[in-house]
């Protein structure tokens, strides 16, 4: 464990100027137990899960297609996305001073967390001091992020999620595995199940038509949302400009949480923050479309302070950094946080569809998730942490980049962590054969040499050409794949040879006489 | 037109059948071909992996054997080198280099071009008057889709050669999985989204799958040998050599 000691930790301070602080990593569920090629063998073994998925991603990834190509000026809206997002992670502190000055002139309260613990700590204080013991929760990653439900329930509070999808997972004591669809990897059987077994006083005879379970879980939300005093939400938006907060969702379970209980605490992560009103113009059309495929999502909820004998009456936002201002510091990763969380890149990863949300461990999956994770906690929490695999968890197709609404480079942000990762964790095998490979690979006269030794592979090849079976690192390879023997000549020896000389004179030759034939522009 | 040919380490050493084809071809068309000797490789497999500090030699090779002002274009068999040239020399460059490599980097970037971005762009043919009677279907490799743009441009080149049933691919801008190290580092997802992508490969009925980069198709064809799937993979460049006079002949010792 190499904990950071500075000079002035082990009392030899010797007027040495001090590693510069910097922003701590966050805390909560971002670091899984598993790195990602152990967890995603797991997860491949799982024929239900990857049928689940592929089914949902497939059909949501032509629903957004079809949505984005309506519109003829998407590519700009995307540019315009991207703009506002840069803008304001250039100059978020301000932004976010201003967005606490208008929250409070308009009647709510405003608190700073530097981690999830600390925010943990606020929402549990401002829950007891309601003198309720149970909440409603509204659907938010920044909440799921620190974990808050498990922390409200060891003080004895107790949190329901009154999204379908997150009540599924909650009440199966699963964990969720897409930003979007927490239940992606479940099934209606699947959920049938779930009900019967967890919502009591659920009639028995429940079938799988999506049309009752939703009724059964609409029934048991309905009383909770008339009894319950306090409301948790996150926050898709917040307007600097004028203190409003912006929730949007398909269900509307969220909307009776936003506006009936007594009082509401929003936990929202800093990059959510946009300068002015009238930029939700872009990205109320950039999140649904990105999203679920749909033109418009059918609630989006704004709500200013509080507004006397109307809604909540009392009104927290808890401004939660965990970690994004150490990713704002960097200058490249930066770019991580202009994400919206609207999952087309989840729905479009290869990977993800393969694998599901829980191989990548944190609260973010997906390529996002893979980004985005290491950054907001570091890749260093242990030996072999597990956010130091997830970088590499790409094949870098770039399908993920293409489909961002705010055009966050994903492929190459993976490169670049994965630079990080390599520049920090010492000699390895890896980098030393990096080096060799370099090596040979400037001199010339080394490559040659090294060919021809590869041709050597020819006589460890089977009667077909091919290797079957390579050593390790290399055996995860050879498990599903052959590899062809080296070929006796290497292009450069042929090019080089009398027999290279005469095709290409050939080849010449036989230009020439097309050229007489039918003269070619570009000649 | 003089131009140069970067084999690439992987083409040079693995697959020189798709180099030969891709100097036949540019010969053919009248053009000058040239091999500078001292070329390697270009680096993208560190970069890749996360190493921007060991391919500096590579990239400053790649700028010095390439940089000489005789040489009009640079053409590479392999949508992923290319895209390497392309995006990646520069980000190296900016990080490591001195004044004289970015300036080397960018004069070569910009007349580097992948096969089939430089037939139709920079030559402005799509006809090659290859002659090829066989089912083929096309995987647009992920780095020529997205990082280089090359979209139809393979396509259009196909649809021209003489006797060639070209057959779609489902799902084929998904990619096969192999993304360098990933295959080694995440044997078992990449093996995963190899098989559903040999699935559609061998539910075309084709007799030849092609693409753009040798890597790539050595992934698909290990995994088609591996389950004895009849279906051969050719690189673009080897389809388009192949003509009347001289022509392909499709055999499995043949590669
Ligand atoms: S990275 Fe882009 S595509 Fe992925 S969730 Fe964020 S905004 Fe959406």
């Amino acid at each position: 464990m190499s904990s950071p000691t500075g000079p002035a930790a082990n009392g030899t301070f010797l007027g040495m100027p001090a590693v510069p602080p910097r922003s701590p990593y966050g805390t909560g569920h971002l670091r899984g137990e598993r790195t990602f090629p152990r967890a995603a063998h797991d997860e491949l073994d799982n024929e239900q899960l990857r049928r689940n998925l592929g089914k949902a991603t497939h059909s949501i990834r032509a629903k957004r297609l079809a949505v984005t190509g309506e519109l003829p000026d998407w590519e700009q809206l995307r540019d315009a996305g991207s703009a506002i997002k840069t803008d304001t992670m250039n100059r978020l502190p301000e932004l976010l001073e201003q967005l606490e000055r208008k929250v409070t002139e308009r009647g709510g309260t405003v608190h700073w967390a530097r981690d999830g613990v600390e925010a943990n700590e606020i929402v549990t204080r401002l829950v007891r001091d309601t003198g309720s013991d149970e909440i409603l929760k509204v659907k938010s990653m920044a909440t799921q992020e620190i974990g808050l439900n498990e922390h409200l329930e060891s003080q004895g509070i107790a949190a329901l999620e009154t999204d379908l999808a997150e009540l599924i997972v909650q009440l199966a004591d699963d964990r969720p595995s897409h930003i979007l669809v927490p239940a992606i990897h479940r099934n209606r059987d699947e959920i049938r199940e779930i009900f019967l077994r967890h919502i009591p006083g659920v009639d028995p005879a429940l079938d799988a038509d999506p049309a009752r379970l939703a009724a059964a879980a609409r029934t048991f939300l309905r009383e909770k949302f008339m009894t319950t005093k306090v409301a948790v939400s996150g926050a898709n938006f917040g307007i600097a400009e004028t203190g409003t907060l912006a929730v949007v969702e398909s269900e509307g379970n969220g909307r009776m949480c936003l506006t009936l209980p007594q009082t509401l605490i929003t936990v929202m992560g800093i990059e959510k923050v946009l300068p002015r009103f009238e930029d939700l113009e872009v990205f109320l059309q950039l999140l649904p479309r990105s999203s679920t495929g749909e033109r418009m999502n059918p609630y989006t909820s704004l709500w200013t302070g509080v507004t006397p004998g109307d809604g909540p009456q009392e009104f927290h936002l808890v401004l939660l950094d965990n970690g994004r201002t150490a990713a704002l510091a960097d200058r490249i990763g930066r770019a991580a946080l202009n994400c919206i969380r609207c999952s087309a890149c989840l729905n479009v990863c290869p990977v993800y569809e393969r694998t599901g949300g829980h191989a990548y461990g944190s609260t973010y999956p997906g390529p996002i998730g893979a980004v985005l994770t290491p950054q907001l906690a570091g890749m260093h929490g242990a030996k072999d942490d597990p956010n130091s695999s997830l970088p590499y968890a790409s094949s870098l197709c770039g399908a993920c980049f293409d489909a961002c609404p705010v055009k966050i480079d994903i492929p190459s942000l993976l490169v670049e962590l994965r630079h990080q990762h390599t520049e920090q964790s010492g000699t390895t095998a890896e980098k030393l054969a990096m080096k060799a490979a370099a090596t040979v690979m400037k001199r010339p006269g080394l490559f040659t040499t090294a060919q021809k030794a590869a041709g050597l592979g020819r006589v460890l090849a089977g009667r077909d050409g091919t290797l079957s079976r390579l050593p390790p690192p290399l055996n995860g390879w050879s498990d599903s794949r052959d590899t062809p023997a080296p070929p006796r000549q290497s292009f450069r020896s042929w090019f080089a040879s009398a027999e290279g000389a005469a095709a290409m004179r050939a080849a010449a030759a036989e230009g020439a006489r097309n050229t007489d034939d039918a003269p070619q522009e570009d000649s | 037109m003089r131009i140069a040919l970067f084999a690439t380490c992987l083409g040079d050493t693995l697959f020189p059948e798709a180099v030969k084809s891709t100097a036949v071809l540019l010969a053919r068309l009248g053009h000058d071909v040239v091999f500078p000797p001292q070329q390697t490789c270009c680096g993208q497999m560190h970069v890749n992996t996360g190493y921007q500090r060991e391919p500096v030699p590579l990239v400053r090779n790649f700028a010095e054997q390439f940089g000489d002002p005789s040489i009009e274009a640079v053409v590479v068999p392999s949508g992923s080198c290319a895209g390497s040239v392309r995006h990646q020399h520069q980000d190296v460059a900016e990080r490591y280099g001195d004044a004289a490599l970015r300036a080397g980097v960018a004069t070569v970037r910009a007349k580097t071009y992948e096969l089939s971005e430089f037939l139709v762009d920079v030559l402005g043919v799509t006809d090659v008057g290859a002659y090829f009677p066989h089912r083929v279907t096309y995987h647009p490799t992920c780095h020529s889709l997205r990082m280089l743009r090359v979209g139809e441009k393979p396509l259009r080149l196909l649809r021209a050669v003489e006797g060639i049933d070209l057959v779609e691919l489902p799902e084929a801008d998904v990619c096969c999985g192999f993304g360098g190290t990933f295959a080694v580092k995440n044997a078992e997802t990449s093996a995963a989204m190899l098989r559903d992508k040999m699935g559609h490969i061998t539910g075309t009925g084709a007799e030849v799958c092609t693409a753009g980069d040798s890597s790539c198709l050595m992934h698909i064809a290990g995994g088609l040998s591996r389950i004895r799937a009849g279906t051969r993979t050719l690189h673009l460049a080897q389809i388009l050599a192949s003509t009347r006079t001289v022509p392909h002949v499709l055999t499995e010792a043949a590669r």
